[in-house]
């Protein structure tokens, strides 16, 4: 017998379909405080989608791919006892194609998440180099707080020769990359010199006035800048706020930490919801105050939108995903920002042909296509789609010793595209996917508000 | 304000993208959104147009001339048959690799379950396959995969009285890939033609698939694989492997998931691109507003509800599997819109007893008026904005006729085309 509740008494009769209120369904799995993602495994017709989606099992002859990974893994779990999380759970790169792809619903990141998490904390060897290095790579913040209150030396000692062949033998961290540079003054230190709210709030009204909108039109959006715009490409943030301030809005910078990417990618669950909770508490706070979340990063917006609702349960949580947005989509939705695109034109240093890839965590929000058929029309520059291959980091992935060939065979497809595209530069919103880029084609790599910012303010 | 265009059309199969393709063509703005990828990649890749009359005869020569003696309710009536021509004609533009326009008559394929399809329009891949060529054939399945078992394709093809010798050989992919490899694996391996590892040594993949089919050819004149050839460069690799075997080389369909269909599902898009529309795939469109006109529709992306508004808008959600109509012990709904769906009341007349029966949910879904405007219980048109193109149009039986994709390419060619002529 299954441990599953006796039924309750039901006039059931078999011939006639008993669609009577007083049936109850039977609780399987009762009062569980684990996941039960049992229903979204049942979803799963095998078709086979989400394996034609997957870059790594494309190139990786280990890997059994997404519909194992999630419903077959699921349902192996819920009906033997014995069965533990398989070790490749920690071959994916957490690109959450499979999600897209799948016709029936089945949340497959999420079952990844949850297995990769369980696997890591019940089987994984917390004292082995492999959880050592996925820790320190996935707590890149914590890295990149301290090397950039030093940004001179750490951009020499990161990059150091003898210093990163130890750290390949030692950690397997590949000494193929070059470690992102660190800025030298942060987002957050520039929007404070800056004058900060005060001078966000100035600045908007002034831009209302000059579009003549009502001097209290209630336009707010609190910036989630991430890690990377912070500590290594403040550019895109200075890029986001003075788009928006020109749009009228006034942006707030609000408390933060990791999005929990890298950590969701590692499996280190623990260390994401610590991050998840400052970040839905200042988040929530300021959406009950009318404003709504931006992110330039789409890892990030990817994760508060939807990796935060479905694996953690904070207060807020669901209201911060319903009103976070990235931040080009949000003027595409509240503005026109086509007729303005339209009407400008781009000189200077981005009047550029760019190379443009758009990340997997863009094309899961519906959001792949938005940087090409925006500055379709715009005047002095020209953004060409290099294909829909995944450009084969996935944050973290491709910087572990032994993933790193397997992340550059997934990239060629890319880099041939962006050899044979017009431009030299290339265009993305993820700042990882920048830097495999940059590894594998030597162009420098902007960010589409960049080229917004040269195109609508002065 | 909300994200605007002309024309929106709702759904990324075959029938919403040839409705965004013609009225990209016709000069309108439009924007094309689909919940999920396409369905194509679950395609086949072969483009039927009618196989079958609704009686069951067939399989038919000329599916033209069928189109007039078919139910005033079907689909191809609506449009008349010089629209299924015309549309026939945008998807041979927008999709060159693809055979069969020099013929009205049906062309006849052999499948993967060994049987022989009546076609209107197949992938270059699949065109020394014709089972109507005379020349004898060996077939090659792959150890691995166990959904073409080349042997008894090749059994049930003589079956059917092809005018050929057929064969059927199975061997091992060169490079020890694991037991449930992806068609994504194989198409990869063969695009970039990597090396792999055969008795010890490198050898390119393309070399080392026909060094392995080499020997097993008797004096076969072509030699068919399952669909897996490529997924960038088929021809490239069909053109490799032919010059190696001294043969020509053909592709048979696999069921999903189908390299043909993704290779249609890109050029489709592709040419779409080319168009100038719009395309976002990935958030369901889940409500509307408006009365007799609809004025904006909003598209879900983890709770936040974002609006698009559009002059005109096409509805291609596709029929009971694409999701586009609904059922419940209740009835049968059309879940954006709630457009009537005409069916029995009684669920128990919805089906036959048997399973391969002519079962009336096989035909259920909207009806329209001959402008493709779903039609009310009281056959008034449900919004005069809306058109419907594709499966979640009812009145025909594609899976017994053979004619989705026809259907698909025509309806939606005279919606789109439509929709922008009232746009502008």
């Amino acid at each position: 017998m299954s441990d599953a509740e006796t039924p309750p008494e039901t006039e059931f009769d078999p011939v006639a379909p008993n669609t009577g209120e007083e049936f109850e369904p039977v609780d399987v799995f009762p009062d569980s405080d684990d996941f039960d993602l049992r229903p979204g495994a049942d979803s799963c017709y095998k078709c086979s989608t989400c394996d034609t989606n997957c870059p790594v099992a494309e190139v990786d002859d280990d890997f059994p791919g997404p519909k194992f990974q999630g419903p077959e893994q699921w349902r192996l779990k819920q009906s033997d006892d014995d069965y533990t999380v398989d070790d490749s759970v920690m071959d994916c790169s957490n690109c959450m194609r499979c999600d897209n792809a799948c016709p029936s619903g089945v949340p497959l990141s999420q079952m990844h998440n949850t297995a990769r998490g369980e696997y890591v904390s019940e089987q994984m060897d917390k004292l082995s180099v492999e959880y050592i290095r996925n820790r320190i790579l996935a707590n890149y913040r914590t890295s990149a707080f301290f090397a950039s209150k030093v940004p001179r030396l750490a951009n020499f000692a990161m990059n150091f020769g003898p210093a990163r062949w130890v750290m390949e033998k030692t950690l397997g961290v590949t000494s193929e990359r070059d470690f992102p540079e660190f800025a030298r003054q942060t987002f957050r230190e520039w929007w404070a010199d800056r004058g900060g709210q005060a001078a966000s709030r100035e600045n908007a009204r002034e831009a209302r006035e000059r579009r003549g909108l009502p001097e209290d039109a209630d336009k707010k959006v609190a910036y989630f800048h991430g890690c990377y715009s912070n500590y290594n490409t403040p550019e895109v943030g200075k890029a986001m706020v003075r788009v928006y301030e020109e749009f009228g809005y006034e942006v707030v910078a609000p408390e933060q930490k990791c999005s929990g990417t890298p950590m969701f990618a590692n499996g280190m669950l623990d260390d994401a919801r610590r991050h998840a909770e400052t970040n839905v508490s200042s988040m929530s706070e300021l959406v009950d105050e009318g404003y709504h979340a931006i992110a330039s990063c789409t890892s990030c917006s990817m994760a508060l939108r939807q990796e935060y609702p479905e694996l953690f349960d904070i207060d807020g949580i669901d209201k911060v995903a319903e009103n976070t947005f990235e931040a080009v989509e949000y003027l595409r939705i509240h503005e026109d920002l086509k007729g303005e695109v339209q009407a400008a034109d781009v000189d200077g240093e981005l009047a550029e042909e760019f190379a443009y890839h758009a990340p997997c965590h863009s094309r899961n929000q519906g959001l792949d296509r938005q940087a090409v058929e925006l500055f379709r029309d715009l005047d002095g520059a020209e953004v060409e789609d290099v294909g829909d291959s995944c450009s084969g980091i996935s944050g973290t992935y491709g910087w572990k010793e032994e993933k790193y060939e397997k992340s550059m065979e997934i990239g060629e497809e890319m880099f041939e595209h962006m050899e044979h595209a017009e431009g030299d530069t290339g265009m993305t919103e993820c700042p990882t996917c920048a830097m495999q880029m940059e590894h594998g084609s030597g162009y420098e790599i902007r960010h589409p508000l960049e080229l917004l910012e040269a195109a609508l303010v002065e | 304000m909300a994200i605007e265009s002309e024309v929106l059309v709702i759904g990324g199969g075959l029938g919403g993208l040839t409705s965004a393709l013609a009225a990209a063509r016709e000069g309108a703005d439009v924007r094309l959104v689909s919940y999920k990828q396409s369905t194509l990649r679950q395609a086949s890749g072969l483009v039927d147009v009618l196989g079958y009359t609704p009686d069951g005869d067939g399989p038919l020569t000329n599916p033209y001339e069928a189109i007039p003696s078919l139910p005033e309710s079907h689909p191809y009536r609506k449009v008349g048959v010089q629209t299924v021509r015309d549309a026939l004609s945008l998807f041979d533009d927008a999709v060159p690799t693809y055979e069969g326009e020099h013929t009205e008559t049906n062309a006849l394929l052999p499948t993967h379950g060994g049987s022989i399809k009546p076609t209107a329009r197949y992938p270059a891949g699949a065109s020394a396959g014709l089972a109507s060529d005379t020349r004898d054939t060996l077939l090659v399945g792959i150890e691995e995969m166990v959904d073409f078992d080349a042997p008894h394709v090749a059994a049930h093809l003589d079956a059917t009285g092809v005018p050929f010798d057929v064969r059927g050989e199975t061997i091992r992919f060169p490079g020890d890939l694991r037991a449930d490899a992806k068609v994504t694996r194989y198409a990869k391996l063969l695009d970039t033609n990597s090396e792999v590892a055969v008795r010890g040594r490198m050898v390119p993949a393309r070399e080392a698939l026909a060094q392995r089919v080499n020997p097993l050819l008797e004096d076969e004149d072509r030699v068919g694989f399952p669909a897996i050839l490529g997924d960038d460069n088929p021809g490239a690799i069909r053109d490799a492997l032919g010059d190696r075997l001294g043969v020509d080389v053909f592709e048979v369909p696999m069921g999903p998931p189908s390299l043909p269909g993704l290779r249609l599902e890109d050029a489709l898009f592709a040419a779409l691109d080319e168009a100038g529309a719009s395309i976002e795939t990935g958030n369901p469109v889940v409500d509307f507003e408006g009365e007799d006109r609809i004025e904006k529709v909003f598209i879900e992306k983890n709770g936040a509800k974002i609006p698009n508004s559009a002059d005109q808008y096409v509805l291609a959600t596709g029929g009971f599997v694409g999701k586009g109509v609904e059922s419940d012990r209740e009835g049968v709904y059309e879940p954006i819109f709630d457009c009537h769906v005409p069916h029995a009341e009684d669920r128990y007349d919805w089906f036959e007893g048997q399973l391969f029966g002519d079962h009336e949910f096989a035909r259920y879904g909207v009806a329209t008026d001959d402008d493709l405007r779903p039609l009310d219980a009281s056959e008034h048109s449900e919004f005069e904005n809306l058109r419907a193109a594709g499966s979640v149009l009812g009145g025909y039986d594609f899976a017994a006729e053979k004619s989705g994709s026809g259907v698909s390419i025509a309806t939606g060619y005279a919606a789109g085309q439509r929709a922008a002529q009232e746009a502008r």
